[in-house]
Parts: C-alpha cells; structure tokens; sequence
C-alpha cells in the first residue's frame, strides 16, 4: 500500500512523534511505500539538528534522518509552521536575515501543498496527533 | 493567511478526493484551529471536494463575537466566512458538542448543517482523507 504520514506533535513532548517513527519504521519492513511524511503544527521540531537530548534517550531527530537515508524517504516540513517556530534551511535564513539555519539532513522545507499532494497520491494519509 | 498558499501548482493529474478536517479545539488555547484552517484553504486551491467538521471545543472556533484584543492573538474567525469564496461550504457541527456547550446554530459566523455524532460518523466514514487537529 502507498502511505503518506502526518506529524503534528513535537519530540518528547507527545509520543504521537515517536509512534510516527514506529509506523512508519513497520510499514518500510513490511514492505509498504512510505510516499512521504510530512511535519505540520509543533511536528515540525522534529527536524531542528541541534536537538541534544540526554544519551541513554532515543534521538528523535537522528532517528528520522537515519530511517530516511535507509529508505530515501521525502521528509517534508511545513514552511508556515516551521517559520513560526524557528526553523530553517540556509536559503529561509538568509532570505530573512537570520544568522544560522537548523534544518536536519534529510528533511527539506516545502509548503503545505505537499500534504494535499500526499492525500491525494497516497492509499491512506495516517494522522499522528493530540 | 499563509504566504506559501499557491506555490504548488500539482492537483495530482486532476483526482479529486473527499478531503474532510476535523475541528476538534478551541480556538485560541492552541494553535490546532488556526493551522488547520491553513491546511483547509491550500485543499481547496488544489479543487480538492473539502469539508469541515466541527466537534467537541471545536465548535468554538466559529462562534460570533471573537474578541482577542486583549490577548494579542489574531481573531482567525472572519476567515471561516471567507471560505465560501474557496467554494467550501460543507460546514458540519455535531449536534451534541453544540447543545453540551449550550449553543444554538445562531450563534455561529457561518451557515452550518447539524448533524447528530451517529450522522457525523457516517460521513467520516464516506471520507477519503480525515484530518484531525
């Protein structure tokens, strides 16, 4: 089955973000195709590098980026979220003046029509959220 | 509201697909109502057939009056009225909600049809794509 994935809650807040993680982690080994997954409301913290949590705790951040790497998964950010909420890639930094960008490898930012386009070409768009 | 709103032309070759958002949130105490009304014009610029439900706090979020003056937040609510002019205008509160939260259709900015939780669930249910905030 082709799967999109929604994320709306943030790391180690919510274990919506974690349980993302895990579906989406099952449904590669079951052999599903992931067509994207995409970080909306406070979801979109997942994808910050500088995320330093302590080290006998399970790096969220890291996580993703590794399983998207494994997979070439498109992680795709919420620019409009992400905006609000302090994170950038270099050209959104520059573009608005700011002096450092803490996008993760292996996420890009796009806009919220990626999510429609996700409903649209996926089987199923699942939801994790509050 | 977004200024990302028309950047991606892509409707995925013309499918149309029954897209329905679930207001679940009051309107102010978190951020859910405001992105998921983002979410909600960006489906209907890509022609996709959108609507909204509003159930539990949700139904707040399209009650008359707003004021957010003294909260420094953006009263959103004149924007659910602009929705007519997406052609959205499949608005559904769930009877129940209203009625615990002693409301009556008159106290909303926008026409709306009232559906009982056992007719909301049906439609849902005919749904291809829920999104719940």
């Amino acid at each position: 089955m082709k799967l999109a994935v929604l994320v709306n809650e943030g790391p180690y807040t919510h274990q919506a973000s974690d349980t993302a993680y895990q579906f989406t982690k099952a449904a590669l080994e079951k052999g599903h195709e992931i067509f994207r997954v995409f970080f909306y409301n406070d979801g979109v913290n997942n994808g910050t590098r500088l995320m330093v949590p302590p080290s006998d705790d399970r790096n969220i951040q890291k996580r993703w980026t590794e399983l998207a790497e494994k997979h070439k998964l498109d992680l795709v950010v919420c620019i409009a979220a992400a905006q609000r909420r302090g994170l950038l890639d270099d050209s959104e930094a520059k573009r608005h003046g700011k002096d450092a960008s803490n996008i993760a490898p292996g996420f890009r930012i796009s806009g919220l029509g990626q999510l429609v386009e996700a409903g649209i070409q996926a089987d199923r768009l699942v939801v994790f959220g509050d | 509201m977004a200024d990302d709103t028309m950047e991606e032309g892509s409707n995925g070759g013309g499918v149309i697909k029954k897209f329905m958002f679930v207001n679940r949130k009051a309107p102010y105490g978190t951020v859910y109502a405001l992105e998921s009304l983002e979410v909600v014009l960006i489906a209907a610029a890509f022609e996709q057939d959108v609507s909204l439900a509003f159930i539990d706090d949700g139904v707040y979020e399209i009650v008359k009056g707003q004021d957010t003056k003294s909260t420094e937040m953006k009263n959103f609510s004149p924007a659910y009225r602009a929705l007519e002019g997406y052609d959205i205008e499949k608005l559904y509160v769930e009877k129940e909600s209203m009625e615990t939260r002693g409301l009556t259709e008159k106290d909303f900015v926008v026409p709306v049809q009232i559906l009982s939780a056992k007719e909301m669930a049906d439609l849902m249910e005919s749904q291809d794509v829920v999104l719940s905030f």
